[in-house]
């Protein structure tokens, strides 16, 4: 439930940011998207499985499932690269979006 | 051929770019280039060999298969999009060489990255392997459409990232959404009666990724005013792998009949319709080129949305045979824009009589995509359009045709005016285009005469791809183990 409700505050506020005039607010949005798509590959997995998904260490009971884990980690360093960039274009170019309406 | 070298070939363009990362001669640069994509080509066109009879090459990468292994499976379907993929991808580097883009040095090793993220995602049969495939085609092409001299490749740029973004951001969560109620990302193992909401998710985003209506808004928008080669390459390979997904996951959700039928085939029907009318109205060549892309991709989910082997067999041939089309198409009106400075059809005539090569180089390809004979566009639109009438869709057949018409009549409105049409006399005098810029687009052109003629070959494999789209049991035994 919680993470349900996570990633509607967080699509509702990226989607909101991606909407907006200039590259910063729409890289911020962006992170905030493919955060919200991040917690549902987590939430895919099982909320109600909460112990480490490790051999040995704990119980066995509820042991998360390591695989969203592994393509969380994989979407999450995507992201961050294309978030890197978007930034970069930020800083290089003249921001012609946000000039004001003729 | 192994199986074996099916994860080679995705490993080696990417081993290529970390070491032309470092070199900075351009005759290394270019031949490190050529040289492996040439032999991805080769050994591509081997492997269309060795699938050419139904069987399915698979490869497991780590841990059991069906499970925790990422899992490479080459069929017909993958074999004939590789070979077509790696083979235009070749030709627009050639044809990029000759425009000057080779001589920023971080080009060859961007487009061998984007090599290999094409070669993963046509060869992978899991879902978040695409996806990250996907990523790992788009984020070099972030970099390749930042880098044009055209004034408005600003907000060009921007549009292009932020709608693919957004379509990787849907894509993953569809995968998520896949998972969670599928327990698997393979596509050998995804049970239709699961997959469904998940499918929709997923074809959303890939409907994003190849320009649908309507969501086909960002093509016109960015690919006119990336530089002419980097548009060639895109046009040939981005929105071709979201059209190739789009065939793989909708035959997943088939449970003996298509999948949200009448929706599917509505889009279908709007994009052909919308991207032939919008293209009758552009001023400048490559806006009506990219909005008859719209159109083309139409006609090419329309193969999927008839879901049966006819149908599926007719979208895959009018797939490869657009992947050639349309890099033709994009390097003859590149050339023109190199040399000539502009793409807008007030600023350019008579250049039938001036450049005769590029003439027949642009002609052959339009006719084509008009679906006029002797062309392998006729034959793909005839093909196409019997499969929808035997299936029942009568007026998408009929939508087809008359789209069709409206194809022809924007490919001669740019013949007219930037060809047959006299130049005005007051524009300054240009030196022709160069022989090297012209030639990968006549090759193209030739194929597409080729294919046109005796393409029965090409007809019989994608017969053997449809089918084998439409019943995957080979598939799924080659992947998930008998």
């Amino acid at each position: 439930m919680s993470a349900a409700v996570a990633v509607a505050i967080l699509v509702a506020g990226g989607v909101f940011l991606v909407l907006q005039r200039g590259l910063v607010r729409l890289t911020l949005g962006f992170v905030m998207l493919t955060n919200a798509a991040n917690l549902i590959l987590l939430a895919s997995g099982g909320m109600a499985q909460r112990n480490p998904p490790l051999v040995g260490v704990g119980s066995t009971e509820n042991a998360a499932d390591p695989l969203p884990q592994a393509f969380v980690l994989t979407a999450i360093v995507i992201s961050f690269g294309i978030t890197i960039f978007l930034f970069s274009l930020v800083r290089s170019g003249r921001d012609d979006d946000t000039e004001d309406d003729p | 051929m192994s199986a074996q070298t099916i994860p080679l070939a995705v490993a080696a363009p990417l081993l290529a770019a970390a070491v032309l990362a470092l070199v900075r001669r351009p005759v290394v640069r270019r031949a490190v280039l050529f040289g492996v994509l040439a032999a991805l080509t080769v050994y591509y066109a081997a492997l269309v060999a060795t699938v050419a009879d139904g069987t399915v090459l698979a490869v497991h990468i780590g841990g059991p298969p069906g499970g925790v292994a990422v899992t490479f499976a080459v069929d017909a379907f993958s074999a004939l999009m590789l070979t077509a993929t790696s083979l235009v991808t070749l030709l627009c580097a050639a044809f990029a060489v000759g425009t000057g883009d080779d001589d920023r040095h971080w080009f060859a090793p961007l487009v061998l990255i984007l090599t290999a993220g094409v070669a993963g995602a046509l060869s992978t049969s899991d879902l978040f392997n695409l996806f990250v495939f996907l990523e790992v085609t788009l984020v070099p092409s972030y970099v390749l459409v930042m880098m044009s001299d055209d004034r408005r490749r600003g907000p060009a740029a921007r549009v292009y990232i932020t709608a693919s973004l957004l379509a990787s951001t849907l894509f993953v969560t569809g995968v998520a959404l896949a998972y969670g109620t599928a327990g698997t990302t393979s596509l050998a193992a995804l049970a239709p009666a699961e997959v469904q909401a998940a499918g929709a998710v997923l074809l959303t985003a890939l409907a994003v990724k190849a320009a649908l209506v309507p969501v086909h808004g960002w093509l016109a928008q960015s690919y006119p005013y990336a530089s002419p080669a980097v548009a060639a390459m895109f046009s040939a390979l981005h929105t071709k792998v979201g059209l190739y997904a789009i065939y793989r996951i909708y035959t997943l959700m088939l449970d003996g009949e298509p999948a949200f039928g009448p929706v599917a085939v509505a889009v279908c029907v709007l994009s052909i319709a919308v991207g032939a009318f919008a293209a009758l109205g552009q001023v400048e060549m490559r806006p009506i080129l990219s909005f008859s892309m719209v159109s083309t991709n139409g006609y090419i989910a329309l193969g999927a949305a008839l879901a049966g082997p006819v149908g599926l067999a007719a979208g895959i041939f009018y797939l490869l045979n657009d992947i050639a089309i349309k890099g033709a198409l994009f390097m003859s009106v590149g050339a023109v824009e190199h040399r000539y400075g502009t793409g807008r059809l007030s600023g350019l005539g008579g250049l039938a009589r001036r450049e005769p090569l590029v003439a027949l180089a642009f002609l052959v390809p339009a006719l084509s995509l008009a679906g006029m004979p002797p062309f392998s566009g006729f034959v793909a639109k005839f093909a196409l359009v019997r499969a929808a009438m035997s299936e029942g869709q009568h007026y998408a057949a009929a939508i087809a045709v008359i789209a069709g018409l409206l194809t022809l009549a924007a490919m001669v409105k740019i013949w007219q005016r930037a060809f047959v049409a006299a130049r005005d006399r007051r524009a300054p005098a240009v030196a022709g285009v160069r022989f090297a810029l012209v030639v990968p687009a006549l090759i193209l052109g030739g194929v597409t005469v080729v294919l046109g003629l005796g393409g029965d070959w090409l007809l019989a494999l994608c017969d053997t791809a449809g089918h084998g789209l439409a019943d995957p049991t080979d598939y799924e035994k080659a992947v998930l183990g008998p």
